[in-house]
């Protein structure tokens, strides 16, 4: 298991899903991707991305402007 | 969502595919403007996917597409819409995704109805899409097909011609009753635009944009900042982006760094960001005019500060031009 970040501040959607479906592509199961992120539309479209796709959505908070969503990799759903 | 529901209802494996050019209509404008905030912001191609039930991958096509929009062979429609290279695109990208040996996929299905579109989607166009996208006859309109030859997936009765449709013209109403038979409640609004370039204003901002620069390019961030603001040239060298509402305040923010950017100090008022190259005098000018749309336009004077990239910010204090003063033809 290994943690990831990536940094989607001020990408307005789909960016931020695609560099979320991007990164994980390369990842394998039981990982963690951090995803830091400005649209509000994140929100709904990253764990709605992660429910099609059998990933888990760990968390989400928010910092000020900032959304922080973290997703646990599964196997093979990308 | 109709065809995918409909091929999916013969017991065939959909995944969905859906391209982000840039210039998508979708999401952004609600995600940028405080007014919007109401509005429930999800991705419409994410919620079909969903609620059918099946995969959809995203991909960001951004860079290959300019060339859609810079040489589309077969022309503009009404404004900078390249509808039928757009079409041509897409369905090339949709095959060279699908046949890959790691996805392998068969065949290829659009919504795609004959005389629903002027421009893209005619009887003489559908084969045009399918020769020079590569998909050949294996390019599948489940809604329209039994007003086509047989393709591929239904001459090798991979699909059931029967259970297809003849769908034609504008008229919705076919669709719509058969969302209603399919227990479809929900679905995006037919006929609504979902791309920036087949808006007038947005088209006109663009040809601007290239006429300023003196060529046909862009970027990503230029195509996304035609979508916020108001846009007010008063010399060719350089014009104002100026924030509407808070949220557009703080999406112009964002780009502090890379253009110069003038607030309003002294009052209430918007965020404005520089493209271009004015003189010293041109930007003072410009404060003038970002004064004109701050909560001090009636003052004698209001204080603003600029602040170029990289650089600390200069406060001036300056008189708001008069409404007059404001040529319509400034407005981009």
């Amino acid at each position: 298991m290994s943690e990831h970040d990536i940094d989607a501040r001020r990408l307005l959607c789909p960016m931020p899903v695609i560099r979320t479906q991007d990164k994980i592509k390369t990842l394998t199961a039981g990982d963690l991707l951090t995803v830091t992120c400005t649209d509000p539309g994140v929100t709904s479209d990253i764990p709605a991305w992660c429910r099609i796709h059998g990933h888990e959505v760990v968390t989400t908070t928010t910092e000020g402007r900032e959304i922080i969503i973290t997703i646990k990799v599964q196997r093979n759903q990308a | 969502m109709l065809a995918t529901k409909v091929i999916m209802d013969q017991g065939i494996h959909v995944e969905g595919i859906n391209f982000f050019t840039g210039f998508c209509v979708e999401g952004h404008t609600h995600a940028i403007r405080a007014k919007d905030k109401k509005k429930e912001k999800r991705n419409n191609a994410l919620w079909v996917a969903e609620e059918l039930g099946i995969k959809l991958h995203i991909i960001d096509v951004i860079e290959e597409y300019k060339d859609v929009v810079l040489n589309p062979k077969h022309g503009y429609g009404q404004n900078m819409n390249p509808c039928l290279d757009c079409k041509i695109f897409m369905v090339n990208k949709a095959v060279a995704w699908a046949w890959i040996e790691e996805n392998d996929f068969d065949f290829i299905i659009t919504g795609e109805v004959i005389g629903q579109r002027p421009m893209s989607q005619r009887k003489a166009t559908m084969p045009i899409i399918a020769r020079e996208s590569g998909a050949e006859d294996r390019l599948l309109r489940p809604l329209c097909a039994k007003n086509l030859p047989p393709t591929l997936p239904e001459r090798e009765n991979w699909v059931d011609r029967d259970q297809l449709f003849d769908f034609h013209g504008r008229n919705r109403k076919p669709q719509m009753a058969l969302a209603e038979s399919l227990g479809i409640k929900e679905y995006s609004q037919p006929a609504g635009g979902c791309c920036f370039l087949t808006d007038k204003s947005y088209a006109n901002k663009l040809g601007d944009l290239w006429q300023s620069r003196g060529e046909r390019a862009y970027e990503l961030d230029d195509i996304m900042l035609l979508k916020v603001g108001r846009h007010l040239r008063p010399a060719p060298h350089y014009k104002l982006i100026i924030s509407r509402e808070e949220g557009e305040n703080h999406y112009l923010t964002g780009y502090q760094h890379e253009y110069t950017t003038i607030r309003t100090v002294s009052h209430g008022g918007p965020v404005t960001i520089i493209d271009g190259t004015p003189s010293e005098d041109e930007l003072l000018f410009a404060a003038r005019i970002a004064a004109r749309y701050s909560q001090g336009r009636e003052a004698e004077s209001v204080t603003l500060s600029i602040t170029p990239p990289g650089m600390e910010a200069v406060d001036v204090s300056v008189p708001p031009l008069a409404v007059t003063e404001i040529p319509e033809n400034w407005h981009v």
